[in-house]
């Protein structure tokens, strides 16, 4: 089995965020970039499917700037088998990622695609979905637990009230929530042999995808900064401010 | 005149509250709203729906091929059911976020998610960056499709007189789609934790499942609350996923929110930051959760809680 695993390069998760001065955009310039962690979570699964038997090739692509051969290089590093870079440095709407996934999909034919559920930089939660839509397949979202017997894929899945359990047959898509497994940090051996791995790149528009935004961004602000509050210094302070001055209780 | 559809989220007993904070917004966007119920146990909600002040019309597939909010037939009878529809709106839930994102690729639309407010009736709110940021975007397609973060608007409740009319559909378009297996529902006496008016959360210096039980459910009990808890009790085992308040797991904005033994991650924050009045217990002065709460108590939780619970 082939598994086809999209990564995207966010800025860290542990960065500090900051919008920039003309409100355009996030300031990049001396930001930590990282693998978006959703996508660490995927390619993890990949890895672990792989190490049961359970697939022959890991393929781990990406869509950005050039600079994303770097996490696909880590990708590498980590254990997938070779990489594709969709090179691009617009800001494509997830749905354009959608079908530049899908425009790759048909020509690698892989049986499974995992993707992170979200990317932590737009947060938007829609490329496996829309993807899974395109190629007509079924799509198993939020995933906490995978098991695979022959080409039946079951998948346990976060759903606001609880857990819910699906299954498919292969091909499908999977997308992946946080409690889907601990992802491994790369080997420094392994660092090294990534670079010899092969990474293809392709351009974005030699794909016969139209680019163009459907949406113009107007501003990107922070969000509103809350007045500062109270130290109460006890119980009964406190159920009195909230019984009085708030009036909640 | 601008038409909508918004597709329901529902279970046997009626309504999701999600579904009327969608209300709400979708009466901000159209005059002429069209509520889309599917699944075998749909008919109950729809007699509820139709007696919302805002709802148009009441659409309803009872096929067994849509039970338990599986996306893809959903997508493609919702996509099929587009053409006359300006917008397509769902809440931003678990159920929502599955399903929308789906129909908006079969109809080569870019959607936008977790709209938290709405301009006019092309321009959109939205929050990037677990919040960190909030970006305005316009949205210039013939149709529009819109998640909406339901904790950014109030539930309808206006109810009319005339009740808007149920159709009852036949067709139902198949995907390749998953099979059901089976489904753990958290059962709970207490509020929804989405749309409770009181939350009670909980962090990693609960330090046990049992403290969960024995100081924050009597609180809960007390205050007719939820019960949340931040990602770092939920990884601990101290609480379940469900109860996870934060950017990776629920968005809320209750009345009040107490934060007990939670230090104020980044991504708990986006979770909870909106909420009307916030008060945080946390034994350490220097917790980032004080910047963010309009009451403040250091202390140890252990004494300040079974005092709260006595005093209240």
């Amino acid at each position: 089995m082939k598994i086809l695993v999209a990564v995207k390069r966010v800025i860290d998760p542990y960065a500090k965020i900051r919008v920039n001065a003309d409100q355009t955009g996030i300031e990049t310039h001396n930001v930590k970039l990282s693998m978006n962690p959703f996508d660490e979570i995927a390619l993890e699964e990949a890895l672990r499917l792989k190490e049961q038997g359970l697939a022959s090739e890991i393929i781990v692509i990406s869509i950005g700037p050039i600079q994303a051969q770097e996490t696909l290089r880590q990708g590498l590093a980590l254990g997938a088998d070779r990489a594709i870079l969709i090179q691009t440095d617009q800001d494509l709407e997830p749905l354009v990622i959608a079908q530049l996934l899908n425009r790759i999909s048909l020509r690698e034919a892989p049986q499974l695609i995992i993707l992170g559920k979200q990317a932590i930089d737009n947060d938007a939660n829609q490329t496996g979905q829309m993807l899974a839509a395109l190629l007509n397949w079924p799509q198993a979202t939020f995933a906490s637990k995978v098991t695979i017997d022959q080409q039946r894929v079951t998948v346990e899945r976060e759903i606001d009230g609880g857990l819910q359990t699906l299954a498919f047959d292969l091909p499908g898509i999977i997308t992946t929530d946080l409690r889907l497994n601990t992802p491994r940090f790369a080997k420094l051996p392994n660092i090294m042999k990534a670079k010899s791995k092969p990474l293809e790149i392709i351009a974005s528009e030699t794909l016969g995808i139209d680019l163009t935004p459907r949406l113009t961004t107007l501003s990107i602000k922070p969000p509103p900064i809350r007045p500062k509050g109270i130290l109460v210094h006890s119980v009964d302070e406190l159920i009195d401010k909230l019984r009085f001055e708030a009036k909640v209780i | 005149m601008k038409t909508l559809l918004l597709l329901a989220e529902h279970d046997q007993h009626g309504l999701k509250p999600a579904t009327l904070n969608t209300l709400t917004a979708a009466k901000q966007l159209s005059n002429n709203i069209t509520l889309l119920l599917v699944g075998p146990d749909s008919e109950r909600a729809a007699t509820q729906a139709s007696a919302y002040q805002g709802v148009t019309n009441v659409m309803i597939n009872n096929h067994a091929c849509y039970d338990h909010g599986l996306a893809e037939n959903i997508a493609a009878l919702m996509a099929d059911l587009a053409q006359p529809f300006t917008y397509l709106l769902a809440p931003a839930t678990t159920f929502g976020k599955n399903i929308l994102p789906r129909v908006s690729a079969l109809l080569t639309i870019a959607m936008i998610s977790d709209v938290c407010e709405i301009i006019d009736d092309n321009t959109f709110v939205q929050p990037i960056y677990a919040g960190n940021a909030l970006k305005t975007v316009r949205n210039l397609q013939a149709k529009q499709v819109l998640s909406i973060r339901t904790s950014a608007f109030t539930a309808a409740g206006e109810l009319t007189s005339t009740p808007a009319p149920i159709d009852v559909l036949t067709q139902h378009p198949q995907a390749r789609a998953c099979t059901f297996i089976n489904q753990q529902l958290t059962v709970s006496t207490r509020p929804e934790l989405t749309s409770a008016r009181v939350i009670i959360a909980g962090g990693r210096a609960l330090q046990s499942a049992d403290n969960f039980d024995t100081l924050l459910a009597p609180l809960a009990t007390k205050l007719n609350a939820a019960i949340g808890a931040s990602r770092a009790a939920v990884d601990a085992g101290f609480a379940p996923n469900d109860q996870q308040v934060g950017q990776t797991g629920k968005i809320v904005a209750p009345e009040l929110y107490i934060a007990i033994g939670i230090s104020g991650a980044i991504q708990h924050l986006a979770g909870m930051k909106d909420s009307n009045v916030i008060v945080a217990i946390n034994c350490d002065p220097d917790a980032a959760i004080f910047h963010c709460a309009d009451y403040g108590l250091v202390g140890d939780l252990h004494q300040i809680v079974p005092e709260l619970i006595e005093k209240l």
